[in-house]
């Protein structure tokens, strides 16, 4: 029995990982549940958004490096994230006018603003490939950890390390900034409060003098925003791979539904929750268990429930079981 | 000019395309049969996935983006009926494997029964967690050690189940039934979900479908691949050591060795051709009678087709199981094309929105449309390649040899394609949206 041990393992295996996942999972479906909300659709081209901010993040990364601006201990990807931000915005503004503006005066079903979200996902995909290419990027630079392992060993004269990426500590904090920077701007500004009524009740939102294209570029402009940090974030976190971002769509969608689609709220909840579901399923239990039990009661086997390529299948469980027994999600979302 | 010359004219146009592409170099044609015949035979593929899709949307407008899932468990048929049993894989686990998944599938039946049976509350919660609980680690008892056996022999070239060693046409009709068997359990479970809800939930059972393939060497050896399954007919080599087609080619004046592609390409082409036809002939009958007729009824107002006493869920259930046994038939076509199967490789750009792609464009709703957009797309897709090029080439024309510019453009070319395919399917969504043979 060693109590501390195992709780340091848990920590170092399970916990932090997922608060930074979570976080990471959070803002991206903040991002899905807004388009959502406003423009009542489910964006497939998210994730091809995401990949689109980081790489312009990224090359203004590598240029900032290049002219030897850096951010000191702090990655310089975060100097380089309002440019960004700028690009993503830019890019999506672009494509409302272009795309999607046309079928909101049409008035049409929702499925095709969503085989239209899939044309432009090609495009974004597409472009993002023919820019950066399709490879694996790191650009994280700076200080590596906050605590790390051996560190930690070396001051609680533990067995077991525990590490804390910058990168983490990093997600974990803008992640709290940008949420309640959100709710802020959602709850308390006059063109948060119009969102809200847009999203709510369209009609009566119009008949209030709310300008309703006001509303949709606010939104396009906050979610650029969103995706870009959810993205930059993640790829400081793990890597940079237009692939895996377009994977990351999954999760996405599952966090935004799990919550119920439309409520910001519930977005970030359901995001933690598929993040630590997906970590603690698919996590070795041995080590934990193993300082847990008694000698001779200790696991020979790994106690993994699920192998770590089945994670994606594990957030879209969870999604399968809340959309069928609870069909608007986990907080009350709307429905089309 | 009527709307049937008009059509088929826009045949005739692909097919001379696909002409032009075996006589003539120029341009982005590439001048050689042998390429042309692989577009057409691929292009066939295509046409029929289409075809599996259109039924799905173009009739009963369902929106399901889990083709690949389909495509792949079609591939996974082939390997499962045709090649040759393991020797010793049933006695050393086999019969552990299937126990294990009998029993799995008994406890998520029984977790079903007492959700439904019992009333709700506590005692429900207490019995179901531990039927659920405990049929897992059952279940991984029996599974663990029986599926380390089975890939445990001669895991370098074998290290699966095998197959049934069965004739290869026979592997096409159950891709099909495999598919529609996981069509039928998905759609049962997600069928009465909202229309984006619905495409997310496919979505995600594609991924997991590849997942599997690509975990479970037991299955099909996962990610070290299955190679060289059985054709249905003679291989290259084979015809080249035969004195009869020896002497059949020398009386042509061809060269043996492209004789033997050649045969082997045509004769997939013909049997291709075979199998579009008749289930393109079973669509149009099925669209032109009452069963079709019904289908649109309830595509345009549910409501309405509920109020005259059609059972929506039913007919939706049926369309989605007939569709994706569609895209499984062509999913087992595919990968007995290929010979192989390479889970790796399915990869939801290609195998999903692509198709999605080839039914807007071609004009969902309509047989005929789809396989035109088939094989029309599926030849651009191709092409856009050499066409990219040719693009980039004129562009940085003025730039100097050694720019990094004009490098990186050259070397991304490739992923042209997605940006081609993404710009068709926006302007045809908007500027034409009914396709290019619009339904009737």
């Amino acid at each position: 029995m060693d109590f501390l041990n195992a709780i340091v393992a848990l920590t170092n295996y399970v916990m932090i990982p997922a608060v930074a996942y979570g976080s990471q999972l959070a803002l991206g479906a903040l991002g899905v549940t807004l388009i959502y909300g406003v423009l009542r659709f489910s964006n497939f081209a998210h994730g091809d958004t995401m990949a689109f901010g980081t790489m312009v993040t990224i090359l203004v990364t590598w240029w900032m490096q290049s002219m030897g601006i850096n951010f000191g201990v702090l990655p310089t990807a975060l100097l380089a994230l309002p440019f960004g931000i700028l690009g993503s915005m830019g890019l999506l503004l672009f494509t409302d006018r272009v795309v999607y503006k046309f079928y909101r005066e049409q008035k049409a079903k929702p499925v095709i603003f969503v085989m239209v979200s899939l044309g432009v996902m090609f495009m974004m995909n597409g472009l993002v490939r023919f820019i950066i290419g399709p490879g694996d990027q790191r650009f994280s630079d700076g200080e590596r950890f906050i605590i790390s392992a051996r560190d930690f060993k070396a001051m609680t004269g533990l067995r077991e390390g525990l590490a804390f990426k910058t990168s983490q500590g990093i997600t974990v904090i803008t992640a709290v900034v940008v949420v309640i920077a959100l709710f802020w701007f959602l709850n308390r500004t006059r063109t948060g409060k119009s969102m809200r009524a847009y999203s709510d009740n369209e009609d009566l939102a119009l008949l209030s003098g709310i300008n309703p294209e006001r509303v949709v570029m606010y939104t396009w402009m906050i979610v650029a925003g969103l995706a870009t940090i959810a993205g930059v974030l993640y790829g400081l976190d793990k890597s940079f791979k237009p692939f895996t971002y377009f994977q990351l769509l999954l999760p996405i969608f599952a966090s935004a539904i799990v919550g119920g689609l439309g409520n910001p709220l519930g977005a970030i909840a359901g995001g933690f929750i598929i993040a630590f579901s997906e970590v603690s399923i698919t996590y070795a239990w041995k080590k934990v268990l193993g300082y847990l039990m008694p000698e001779n009661l200790q696991p020979d086997s790994l106690v993994q429930l699920l192998s770590t390529d089945y994670k994606y299948a594990v957030s879209f469980g969870i999604l399968l079981i809340v959309l069928l027994f609870k069909p608007t999600g986990l907080f009350k979302g709307k429905s089309v | 000019m009527s709307e049937t010359v008009k059509h088929s004219l826009m045949f005739a146009f692909v097919g001379l395309l696909i002409i032009l592409d075996g006589t003539t170099s120029y341009g982005i044609f590439s001048g050689t049969w042998n390429s042309a015949l692989g577009i057409l035979n691929m292009g066939l593929v295509s046409a029929i996935m289409a075809l599996g899709v259109n039924l799905q949307w173009g009739f009963a407008g369902l929106f399901n983006i889990g083709i690949m899932g389909f495509t792949a468990l079609g591939g996974l048929a082939v390997v499962l009926v045709t090649s040759a049993p393991t020797p010793g894989a049933w006695s050393e686990g086999g019969i552990g494997i299937i126990m294990a998944l009998v029993l799995g599938a008994m406890t998520v039946v029984a977790a079903v029964m007492i959700t439904k049976k019992m009333p709700p509350g506590k005692k429900r919660m207490l019995i179901l967690g531990a039927v659920l609980i405990g049929g897992f680690f059952a279940y991984r008892a029996i599974f663990d050690p029986a599926v380390s056996g089975v890939e445990a022999i001669n895991p370098a070239l074998l290290g699966s189940l095998g197959g049934l060693g069965l004739p290869v046409l026979l592997a096409w009709p159950a891709g099909g039934l495999l598919a529609a068997g996981a069509a039928w359990l998905i759609g049962k479970t997600a069928l009465g979900l909202r229309s984006d809800y619905l495409a997310i939930a496919t979505l995600g059972i594609a991924e997991i479908i590849i997942a599997v393939m690509k975990n479970e060497d037991w299955l099909a050896r996962g990610v070290k691949n299955v190679v060289g399954l059985p054709r249905p007919m003679r291989k290259e080599i084979v015809l080249q050591e035969d004195p009869g087609f020896l002497e059949t080619v020398a009386s042509l004046g061809l060269d043996p060795v492209t004789a033997s592609t050649l045969y082997v390409k045509i004769s997939y082409s013909l049997l291709f051709t075979a199998v579009l036809l008749a289930l393109l002939w079973m669509a149009q009958m099925g669209l032109k009678s009452p069963w079709g007729r019904m289908m649109r009824a309830i595509r345009d107002n549910e409501v309405a087709a509920e109020a005259m006493g059609k059972d929506v869920t039913r007919r939706h259930l049926q369309i989605f199981v007939l569709g994706s046994a569609i895209c499984g038939i062509a999913g087992a076509m595919m990968t007995t094309l290929d010979g192989q199967l390479t889970p790796g490789t399915y990869n939801p750009l290609r195998f999903t929105f692509l198709i999605w792609v080839m039914v807007v464009v071609g004009g969902s709703g309509n047989n005929f449309g789809s396989v035109l957009g088939g094989i029309f797309i599926w030849f651009f897709w191709i092409k856009v390649e050499p066409m990219g090029a040719g693009l980039i080439n004129i562009i940085t024309s003025g730039m100097a040899e050694d720019s990094a510019l004009k490098a990186h453009l050259l070397e991304s070319t490739a992923h042209m394609r997605l940006f081609t395919m993404g710009l068709i399917l926006l302007l045809v969504l908007r500027f034409s949206p009914r396709g290019l043979i619009p339904e009737k």
